[in-house]
């Protein structure tokens, strides 16, 4: 945890990590960055806010919490048949098992996909996403495009991600109106027989997670696997 | 609230944009009002379901042209504003004039890690059963409240199958008044996607998660 680095420091840090940030002279401050600057010495200077619980509140999802998560569950499943039964019986404890509990994933149900159902997440209402296991959400599941046609054409939907799903394949959509969170349990790729845990996860793809993809495929070197 | 928040169904809004390689946040700013945002959860002044209710309130037009943590910073600077935690002309330029108003704590760094482990569970004890039972055939009512709700507009008055109960959790369209959690049993409703579409859809079955009221039994 980051807890000696200067709100400052933190900034200056990833203004140079992504280049989307003003110079450090300022000299390229967008409104927004202003806005949100005047807002933080406000509510600081009020004493509501300590300005170092949001330097490890923004470290936590940009290092910490991620699809690596979920992966791991996933993984698991794959390889072992007591956990996968665990996992879709009493999913929020099996997750916890693995050591991820907490914020927007109090709830957990897994949704096992099967060569004849494929299982899709949304929230149509806002943004609800299983944090412990994924992350934060990306840009797309919040906007109005994906948030709209999920639950009415989700082939449409895998279409503008590149997949395509035979059509004897049902698609069971589910929307997160309350505090029950889904994460989808992908089925594992072929050719992964003998497979450790973490070769697996290498495979677990976040939208394979969500339902707007499936596994990546093993690469074609089945026999160095072995 | 029949807002444009409740997006399920609509149409021409084009095609899903995938990023590849998506950053976790795209601008120094939007990190800060993610943090902000949490943080002043942690003062204790409001529950989830106001913040939803105030975002999915905020002007139709603003809220379908406004990026996502823009929406976080506009419902986070109304509920500050509503419960007198600062004042208009404090958000405008930043420069404090008012004293604090008292809060319910504040979320340190130190208590960070603890906070978000935990979570907040919705989960309550309730006594007496559940109406209904996992196969059960129900209905859901047909509402518009002005209020806050989380049935979405698709799927009122559609015939549906109980598929999971959850036992029982706080009630988002009470608890958004802020007069308490009255809790109460939660199912995930399985709908045919025919029931909700007719023929213009491409999905088998759509599962929308409702609390006891939003149901009546079928008989």
């Amino acid at each position: 945890m980051a807890h000696d680095k200067s709100g400052h420091r933190h900034e200056h840090h990833h203004a140079h990590a992504d280049g989307h940030e003003p110079t450090n002279d300022g000299s390229e401050l967008t409104e927004m960055d202003l806005r949100v600057r005047a807002l933080e010495s406000l509510l600081v200077e009020k004493g509501y806010v300590d300005p170092k619980a949001l330097d490890v509140l923004i470290e936590t999802y940009e290092t910490k919490v991620g699809p690596h998560n979920g992966a791991r569950v996933v993984a698991k499943a794959w390889a072992d048949a007591h956990y996968r039964q665990w996992l879709l019986e009493d999913a929020t404890a099996a997750i916890a098992s693995l050591g991820y509990t907490g914020r927007q994933g109090e709830h957990m149900v897994a949704l096992e996909n099967a060569p004849r159902v494929h299982n899709l997440v949304v929230c149509t209402l806002c943004s609800c996403y299983p944090w412990q296991v994924l992350g934060l959400p990306p840009v797309w599941y919040k906007a109005a495009p994906y948030r709209a046609r999920a639950v009415i054409d989700p082939r449409g939907v895998l279409a503008d991600f590149g997949v395509s799903l035979p059509h004897d394949v049902e698609i069971r959509v589910w929307d997160s109106t309350a505090e029950i969170r889904y994460l989808v349990l992908p089925e594992r790729p072929p050719g992964t027989d003998g497979w450790t845990e973490e070769q697996l996860s290498t495979l677990v793809t976040r939208d394979s997670m969500i339902g707007t993809g499936v596994p990546q495929a093993p690469p074609p070197t089945p026999k160095e696997r072995r | 609230m029949n807002g444009v928040h409740d997006m399920g169904g609509l149409q021409n809004f084009g095609p899903i944009l995938p990023e590849q390689h998506e950053p976790t946040f795209h601008h120094q700013w939007e990190r800060r009002a993610f943090g902000l945002t949490l943080a002043m959860a942690g003062a204790g002044m409001w529950n989830i379901d106001q913040a939803r209710a105030a975002r999915e309130s905020l002007p139709p037009a603003q809220y379908l042209a406004s990026s996502y943590y823009r929406i976080w910073l506009d419902a986070l600077s109304k509920l500050m504003l509503e419960r007198g935690l600062v004042t208009s002309e404090e958000l405008a330029d930043g420069r404090l004039r008012e004293p604090p108003a008292r809060t319910r704590g504040v979320l340190t760094a130190e208590r960070v890690a603890l906070a978000l482990a935990r979570g907040n569970s919705t989960q309550r004890a309730l006594a007496g059963s559940a109406r209904y039972a996992v196969g059960d055939a129900v209905r859901t009512r047909v509402v518009h409240p002005q209020s806050h709700t989380r049935l979405p507009r698709y799927c009122r008055g559609k015939y549906g199958t109980v598929a999971k109960l959850h036992g029982a959790h706080v009630f988002a369209d009470a608890n958004a008044h802020g007069n308490g959690e009255e809790a109460q049993w939660l199912y995930t409703v399985r709908f045919a996607a025919s029931e909700l579409w007719g023929p213009d859809t491409t999905a088998a079955a759509i599962h929308v998660d409702c609390w006891e009221p939003y149901l009546e039994a079928m008989t």
